[in-house]
């Protein structure tokens, strides 16, 4: 078993949370690219297409799409299909949004990238408050 | 963040909780984007109340214990409140977004009982808290056409890199949450496209094609989105002033690929006089080549469609100009669709009225078309029963219709469209 990895950022969201990573190098979109009932990438074209973040620690670029983001992620947590946790690159306004209505610890600013760092089946625990997020290796 | 003492006055409740609720989603946002002041806006267009499919599914789960009125579900789906407030009426001039029917059209647009009761509901409250339901994803269109320098607080992506580009507005792409908030308070983060840095060039696209059709000018919206994401792209070598229609799909699928809320056309948009104005002193990027080959590799992202035979053309996303209309109607004229297709255009209401007066609206529907308000076909999820493969002059559309609606769409211009409606077959494609 390999030692956690820590990187440490900014806080976007503030709380705790852990679970098992999902990680993409392309944006994601809200309408039109999840089904907030069933928490499933819907984008045709996109590399996560069928894969549900459901109770996930979502890695990934940040957001895209409709303005109907944050609606859309809000309605993921009425649902219960939220990921547990948001850790991403860049911010904009979708995305801090999204953030606060999903209600789970989110973080960016990380001191190195979390897409390059993190790999799907991680195990990741994320610190809202303080920005910090330690990363246990998928045993191989 | 830094508050004026006004501001700080209205979070600590001295205009009632719904609108210290709203200053404080407004302040939480606006510390998670790193913003450090919030700016005065009297100009907010968003989408209000779950009226929407996805939404709607949202409402019976709304519990307060004493009401499940609207102002429940605007607490909750708006303002994202577990607890019920009571709405007061905007401070801010505000408009509505899209609907989820034409209220002319149930009927034919197959919307259930359930939903129009919604709906009725849902413009009641807006009224009753002073929201103008202009129910059109393209509020420049009918009237309110921010000035330049206008800060606003406006979600609907393809409308906020449009007033942002095209007339030098200052908006990000709100969601329903901060919109409705800044509704109630008349403030917004300052932060993004609102600060004169972030609005500079990024990235330099040359233009080598000579991008003519509104079809060409979706196909090139839709490849910058994808190469430049989520920052500003400068476009250089367009010899031609297009036209709204042109710039509003190119925004559109810009915004739907990627995240693009401002774009220059060196020559054409506000604020880029020249390439140094539009760069603003910004490091130019690599240059990006935009060529046929590039039109090319974009029109082949929409080929989710292989069936030929075409059941439903859907036209006007982002709605319809008065232009597309006539365009239509002229194509249409003494004509008859196909028997086994459906064509839908979709237009703000004010100019459905203009279309109706002129006569456009009466030769599109004698043809067996229908044009359509207040709605549009991904976003609101109507169609005729039993799609199978649709077509669309609109590169947003297709991008998002497969996946909300699960129809292999065909992607041509606006005479293919019409085309395949008259003969039930697709035959378009790039030229």
């Amino acid at each position: 078993m390999s030692r956690p990895t820590i990187l440490t950022g900014r806080s976007v969201v503030d709380g705790f949370a852990e679970g098992e990573a999902l990680v993409t190098s392309q944006e994601i979109s809200g309408f039109g690219g999840t089904d907030a009932a069933t928490g499933q990438i819907i984008e045709v074209h996109h590399e996560l297409y069928g894969r549900s973040f459901k109770d996930k620690v979502l890695v990934f670029p940040g957001a895209k799409g409709s303005s109907g983001w944050a609606s859309h992620f809000q309605s993921a947590r009425v649902h219960g299909t939220a990921p547990a946790a948001m850790i991403f690159n860049i911010m904009t306004t979708k995305m801090a949004l999204g953030a606060i209505v999903t209600r789970v610890p989110a973080v960016t600013d990380l001191d190195q990238d979390p897409i390059r760092i993190i790999r799907t089946g991680d195990w990741v625990k994320v610190d809202g408050t303080r920005g910090v997020v330690e990363i246990t290796p998928k045993p191989v | 963040m830094k508050l004026t003492d006004e501001e700080q006055q209205v979070l600590d409740g001295a205009e009632g909780k719904a609108r210290a609720h709203a200053m404080d989603l407004l302040v939480r946002y606006g510390k998670a984007l790193g913003a450090e002041t919030l700016v005065n806006t009297n100009n907010v267009c968003g989408g209000f109340v779950g009226a929407l499919p996805g939404r709607r599914d949202l409402l019976p789960q709304i519990s307060d214990g004493e009401k499940r009125d609207m102002d429940a579900v605007y607490s909750l789906l708006n303002l994202d409140s577990d607890v019920r407030l009571e709405i007061p009426k905007t401070k801010a001039m505000t408009y509505r977004l899209i609907d989820a029917m034409d209220p002319d059209k149930a009927e034919v647009q197959g919307v259930s009982a359930q939903t129009r009761q919604i709906v009725k509901d849902v413009n009641r409250f807006c009224q009753k808290i002073g929201v103008n339901t202009c129910n059109t994803c393209t509020p420049y269109q009918i009237g309110n056409v921010p000035v330049f320098g206008e800060h606003c607080a406006w979600m609907e992506s393809s409308a906020v890199v449009y007033i942002n580009s095209v007339l030098g507005a200052r908006s990000n792409v709100e969601g329903a949450h901060s919109a409705s908030a800044a509704a109630l308070v008349g403030k917004i983060p300052y932060w993004g496209y609102h600060t004169p840095e972030k609005r500079r060039g990024t990235h330099r696209v040359v233009v080598e094609y000579e991008v003519d059709s509104m079809l060409d000018w979706g196909l090139m919206g839709y490849w910058v989105g994808e190469r430049i994401k989520t920052e500003v792209p400068v476009l250089t070598g367009i010899s031609t002033t297009p036209t709204p229609e042109k710039l509003k799909h190119f925004g559109a699928a810009a915004a739907s690929s990627g995240g693009i809320e401002m774009y220059h056309i060196v020559g054409v948009t506000p604020e880029a006089r020249d390439t140094a104005d539009a760069f603003g002193g910004n490091p130019q990027q690599d240059a990006l080549v935009f060529g046929r080959r590039e039109l090319e590799e974009a029109y082949g992202y929409f080929s989710t469609a292989s069936d030929p035979n075409v059941d439903f053309v859907v036209i006007g996303c982002p709605h319809a100009s008065l232009v597309q209309v006539k365009q239509v109607a002229e194509l249409l004229d003494g004509k008859r669709l196909s028997p086994g297709t459906d064509l839908w255009v979709f237009t703000p209401k004010a100019l459905k009225s203009m279309a109706d007066r002129i006569g456009y609206t009466e030769k599109i529907e004698k043809a067996g078309g229908h044009v359509m308000s207040d709605s549009c076909a991904a976003l609101s999820k109507v169609s005729p029963d039993n799609v199978r493969v649709a077509a669309t002059d609109s590169a947003k559309q297709a991008h998002y219709l497969p996946a909300t609606m699960k129809f292999p769409t065909w992607l041509g211009s606006t005479g293919q469209c019409v085309e395949a409606a008259l003969t039930g077959r697709w035959s378009g494609g790039l030229s």
